[in-house]
């Protein structure tokens, strides 16, 4: 049965140095707010799985979390490069970053395999020097004799996924692009889940998806918690951030800068809002430099 | 002697190419960037029923305007329906349902090969680019594929950093089981080139106006050869370049 935490409680609880952590959510849903408590709370060594680690790990390989990355497509989406990721890969900074890198696909079954309780998914194959490069293999179908790729089942020690609501009983409904929530919850040893709003009961929506109380650990109620990125019809992906990160992150000092300004000196994700909307735009942009 | 303007750019001309391309196409898998303008421009101009699927998930997605992520919020408000990563690769992509794979890239080979994964050794990359993404199995599961990039030396390379995402099988059509057949059109800011049905090798098929084809030879990294039949693609029409700039601008 998942318990209704702050969101502090939550990440003190069930995120230790060392674990491998998957915080999901494609494009929509991301839980930034719990990454910026990890990162207050100055948790190292973890391994992050994640399909595309945006800009919430760029933050977290920035501020020396991480030792390992595991993932499928590490870029800004419509606007460049991950500067922490590529200085952390290229140079070392501010330590080794070890990567297993996977494609969309094979990621994706790596958490459908252990959300199914089997030890490897089957998928088609595909050539290319990835294969060299992470834990994949050939198998053989035993009824077709076709070549197939079989890659391993992931199973985090704790998923954190962001939803628009939890209900009374802490059962969680999301809606709108899903992406692999429901897998990497349903893969993982302990999950987090943080909400827009606690509702009394849960309003159908097209294509949703409802983690029932006893699959989650705990609940945290996290308002506009999954900015820069967005919960369907509570906020907007703020876009204009993803591009502004772009020269946030590009230097060293000015990501250091920013990042003690904005999480590390907030104590909580409404104060870190807070401070990003006093801001005017080009004050944003000069903060830091 | 300086050539007139032609009153549009080549990436303008490159875009609209990329959208007739699409002609006739029902079901798109779409990367994000210069695939999503072509293939909104597609849908806006001649194929008003391409059904355009998004890595997201976003299945019929119908965009006003070019997303920046292939999550922005408009895609899943204006889908069809809108299904889980697990369901979009094993069931629509994996499941054989989509007839064109739309492909972006940081280098390309004479058989379409990419890489969007590193420039240099792979443990110490002189550049770490964002890796394979869905890459690798739209261009093993789609019917086929067109590629966009833009003609540059360093990206048209003799011999990749990296293969990512795999091209054409010189001497195995077949391409070792795959579901598709590979790229069938590598759409640039000079031209159009196509895989020649012997060697699987990429040729340079048609030009756009103006191009010198000394130039596109001086822009690629192998020697390029031309296709018998070596066309020219006509300038964009007035209507083209009217949707794409509304599309693009913002």
């Amino acid at each position: 049965m998942s318990r209704l935490l702050s969101l502090r409680e939550a990440i003190a609880e069930l995120v230790h140095d060392g674990d491998t952590i998957a915080l999901e959510g494609f494009t929509h849903l991301i839980p930034f707010a719990a990454a910026h408590e990890i990162i207050r709370q100055g948790r190292r060594h973890l391994t992050l799985a994640r399909l595309t680690p945006d800009l919430i790990y760029d933050q977290m390989i920035g501020m020396g979390c991480a030792d390992r990355l595991i993932f499928s497509w590490g870029g800004n989406p419509g606007v460049g490069s991950l500067h922490r990721f590529r200085d952390a890969v290229e140079n070392g900074w501010p330590g080794p970053l070890q990567l297993e890198e996977y494609s969309h696909g094979s990621l994706t079954h790596r958490y459908v395999a252990a959300a199914s309780g089997l030890p490897l998914a089957i998928m088609r194959g595909f050539g290319g020097d990835l294969f060299g490069h992470t834990r994949m293999a050939r198998v053989t179908c035993p009824f077709t004799g076709e070549e197939l790729l079989a890659v391993p089942a992931l199973h985090p020690d704790v998923a954190i996924v962001h939803a628009q609501q939890a209900d009374r009983a802490g059962n969680v409904m999301m809606w709108g692009i899903v992406g692999v929530q429901k897998e990497a919850v349903l893969a993982a040893r302990r999950s987090l889940v943080t909400v827009e709003e606690v509702v009394d009961s849960f309003a159908p929506h097209t294509g949703g998806v409802v983690l029932p109380q006893w699959v989650v650990t705990a609940v945290a109620v996290v308002p506009d918690g999954a900015h820069p990125s967005f919960a369907q019809d509570y906020s907007q992906r703020d876009n204009a951030f993803y591009r502004r990160w772009d020269a946030i992150s590009r230097e060293r000092d000015r990501f250091l800068d920013w990042m003690r300004q904005h999480v590390l000196e907030t104590p909580d994700h409404r104060s870190y809002l807070r401070r990003l909307r006093e801001e005017p735009p080009a004050d944003q942009l000069k903060a830091g430099s | 002697m300086t050539a007139p303007e032609p009153g549009y750019s080549a990436d303008e001309m490159m875009t609209v190419a990329a959208a007739r391309e699409l002609r006739g196409t029902r079901v798109c898998f779409v990367g994000i960037g210069l695939p999503s303008l072509a293939a909104n421009l597609a849908r806006q101009l001649h194929q008003p029923d391409l059904v355009l699927i998004y890595e997201s998930g976003t299945i019929g997605a119908k965009p006003s305007r070019p997303p920046l992520s292939v999550g922005d919020g408009e895609l899943a408000e204006t889908a069809d329906l809108v299904v889980s990563m697990p369901e979009i690769f094993a069931y629509w992509l994996q499941g054989g349902r989509i007839q064109v794979g739309f492909l972006g890239g940081a280098q390309i080979d004479r058989f379409g090969n990419l890489n969007t994964t590193v420039i240099g050794p792979y443990e110490r990359p002189q550049v770490r680019l964002p890796g394979a993404g869905g890459a690798p199995e739209i261009a093993w599961c789609a019917q086929r594929v067109v590629v966009i990039m833009r003609h540059r030396r360093r990206a048209f390379v003799e011999r990749l950093g990296f293969l990512t995402t795999p091209g054409l099988c010189p001497g195995d059509p077949e391409r070792g089981g795959a579901l598709g057949k590979g790229p069938t059109a590598v759409i640039t800011d000079l031209g159009v080139l196509r895989p020649d049905p012997a060697t699987q090798e990429l040729v340079l098929s048609e030009l756009h106006p103006g191009v010198d084809p000394d130039r596109v030879r001086a822009e690629t990294g192998w020697h390029l050869r031309e296709a018998a039949d070596l066309g020219r693609t006509a300038p964009p029409t007035a209507q083209e370049l009217d949707v794409l700039r509304r599309l693009s601008s913002e």
